[in-house]
């Protein structure tokens, strides 16, 4: 009843090909981006905005990355850490060197130097498949984590190996640093994740997206169909990368302001992010929202329940919280592997129907 | 030959036979069910903490009974814990998940580590604890005096316990019913399942058998450095060993694990002075990815063959 698309004709091909063809997800769309640009600023405060906005939206978007290339493409990656890395230092690099340089552009860059070096990695794909590709990707993983460790022109030789963000001002807001309003971050972050959404959903729908998904579901067939796997998968890695080096510029520049490369972009940044694809669901750009948000809320909301609601100490509470991750991601693979992307679908079949089913 | 070099060279091997020790399970669980197990770490851990519990005077059993266990019964006792980890891990988690996709199974691997490393913090503290169960520690002493020549007993009885795990392994392997059915099974589920074989039983047996491999390298590992959370990390220096002997091999963990024992320290005090140092991080997989390079399956893993 509810969500029903009888009666909405399609007239012409754009029409027909539409992102969203259905009007109910298109009123639904345009009233979320709403209440998130109108609504959300205004209310918003310091611990929303640091502790479960920004994480949020960067998440959303190493996770969109990492869902072309695992989702679409088929290639997985446990590197996703590594290249969060390139992007931090990268802007890090480029804020200390062209201090003049737009914020907006800073960004951007820090993207496109993760995309080469997201080549540079994924030129053994080309030649090793499945796990022993996951494993290989390792290697950039902590490849990557060690340069930014050990050589000192990345951290510019400071004493502490930090790196720290120097005030960015994007027309004429401060938008890093802890001066910054909460608003500003919010809207940066969220501009970021918004544009940059349409755009993989895009990409995806068109010619470049469709080889990788041949890739993905049978690379000896794709290539017998003319599709070239140096390209598709190039190109898949390069975007994917593009995408996880904007999210670490943003995690590094606008969320934390300050990161040590060990402790921020270690391996459980990848997996936590892998984590985030997976329960969202393969091949989804939603899912990789739905995931981020999960799995950014989830020790959130699990932390302030135990410590706050149960009284338990912190130590014991952090264990808990371990189990509770371990048991609610195995228990998610067992009842839905296709992630929350596949149980919204199926929501919407129901309402579809709703509420006679007959 | 210089003897630097050799002692490097040495004790490089067997540094990469208790690397190896952790590849083979690994192995284990790969060949029988195609199931990637990133857990191996911390069932590690986890074997390594349930024995330290049964051999402490403070741990839960001392608790409960009022002493502590010799070492030849607590062994025993953890064998028998990790059968019953093995069982429920079937039981609870892999049985739900046949015929998923192999990501999804390393993923829900991954989570079973995580409930694994929490319920063992909390069952048994995350301090580091001494395991000393009466092996050997430090320099071998004729070695040292007679030819000014390091290597280390633990070491040594590591890799003799490796050979014989091996060896016992590869009769289990080749020459009993069960060891059989595992083949079967490795070589094709469904055509073992047609001639009577019970996957689930098998399932259950080779993550017991893996979980003893598990506390034979946990024991090995705790003895070296004491038992704490890092355990749990090995898996990731495993992982490069595996996939340069390959996934499905035994022969191949071994002769990885040397590989990657030698190449890392031999690399570590050559070249790590001009790079900075710290680099067994990231070498070992570097090495694994040239080697894989020229042979995409490891070195003795099963020839992919791909079909449209």
């Amino acid at each position: 009843m509810i969500y029903r698309e009888a009666g909405q004709f399609k007239a012409s091909y754009p029409a027909d090909q539409a992102i969203f063809p259905i009007r109910q997800d298109q009123v639904a769309l345009v009233i979320v981006i709403l209440i998130a640009v109108f609504v959300v600023p205004v209310v918003i405060d310091d611990y929303w905005s640091n502790a479960v906005l920004l994480p949020f939206f960067v998440y959303a978007l190493a996770a969109m990355g990492l869902n072309i290339l695992t989702g679409y493409c088929g290639q997985v990656s446990l590197g996703t850490g590594g290249f969060m890395a390139v992007g931090a230092y990268s802007t890090y690099k480029l804020i200390t060197s062209f201090p003049d340089l737009s914020f907006i552009l800073v960004v951007i860059l820090s993207g496109v130097i993760t995309a080469g070096v997201g080549i540079l990695f994924g030129l053994p794909s080309l030649r090793i498949k499945g796990f022993y590709l996951a494993v290989a990707t390792l290697a950039a993983q902590f490849f990557l984590v060690w340069l930014f460790n050990k050589v000192g022109w990345f951290f510019n030789y400071n004493a502490t190996g930090q790196i720290t963000v120097t005030r960015m001002k994007v027309f004429g807001v401060l938008v890093t640093g802890p001066e910054a309003t909460p608003t500003a971050k919010y809207l940066f972050c969220l501009t970021f994740v918004l544009v940059f959404a349409l755009v993989a959903k895009n990409i995806v729908r068109g010619r470049i997206g469709r080889s990788w998904m041949a890739i993905r579901d049978m690379d000896i067939a794709a290539e017998l169909i003319g599709i070239r796997p140096l390209y598709a998968k190039l190109s898949a890695f390069a975007i994917s990368s593009f995408y996880v080096g904007m999210a670490g510029s943003l995690f590094f520049a606008v969320y934390l302001g300050a990161v040590e490369p060990t402790e921020a972009f270690g391996i459980e940044q990848s997996f936590l992010v892998l984590f985030m694809v997976i329960i969202g669901g393969l091949g989804t750009i939603l899912g990789s929202f739905l995931g981020s948000a999960f799995m950014a809320l989830m020790p959130i909301l699990l932390k302030n329940g135990l410590v706050d609601g149960l009284q338990v100490e912190v130590v014991t509470a952090k264990h808990i919280e371990i189990i509770v991750m371990g048991t609610l991601i195995v228990v998610f693979l067992i009842v839905e592997p296709h992630g929350l992307a596949r149980l919204w679908q199926i929501m919407k079949e129901k309402l579809r129907l709703w509420p006679f089913p007959y | 030959m210089d003897l630097f070099l050799l002692e490097t060279c040495i004790s490089g091997l067997m540094a990469g036979v208790m690397y190896a020790l952790v590849a083979l399970g690994f192995v284990l669980i790969f060949k029988a069910s195609g199931v990637f197990n990133f857990s191996q770490g911390v069932l590690c851990l986890f074997a390594a903490l349930t024995l330290f519990d049964f051999l402490s005077e403070k741990g839960w059993f001392a608790r409960i009974f009022g002493f502590a266990l010799p070492v030849w019964l607590a062994i025993i006792c953890t064998i028998f814990v990790m059968i019953g980890l093995a069982w429920l891990i079937e039981r609870l988690i892999l049985r739900y998940l046949i015929n998923t996709d192999p990501i999804i199974l390393f993923m829900a691997t991954i989570g079973l580590s995580f409930i694994l490393e929490g319920v063992g913090d909390i069952l048994f503290g995350s301090d580091v604890k001494p395991l000393d169960i009466g092996i050997p520690q430090g320099a071998w002493d004729y070695l040292l005096d007679n030819h000014n020549f390091y290597v280390e007993k633990l070491e040594v009885v590591a890799a003799a316990t490796a050979a014989i795990l091996v060896a016992t392994l590869a009769l289990f392997f080749n020459r009993t019913r069960i060891g059989r059915a595992l083949r079967a099974v490795a070589d094709d589920h469904q055509a073992a399942l047609s001639v009577g074989i019970s996957l689930n039983t098998i399932w259950v047996i080779v993550w017991s058998v893996s979980g003893i491999v598990a506390l034979v390298a946990g024991v090995m590992w705790g003895s070296k450095s004491g038992i704490q959370f890092s355990l749990s990390l090995i898996a990731l220096k495993a992982l490069p060993v595996l996939i340069l002997g390959g996934f499905t091999s035994i022969p191949g963990a071994i002769v990885g694990g040397l590989i990657i024992g030698v190449g890392e320290k031999v690399a570590e005090v050559y070249a790590g002075p001009f790079v900075g140092g710290a680099i067994e991080n990231w070498f070992a997989y570097m090495l694994a990815l040239g080697f894989l390079l020229f042979r995409p399956q490891g070195l003795f893993g099963e020839r992919i063959i791909e079909r449209v």
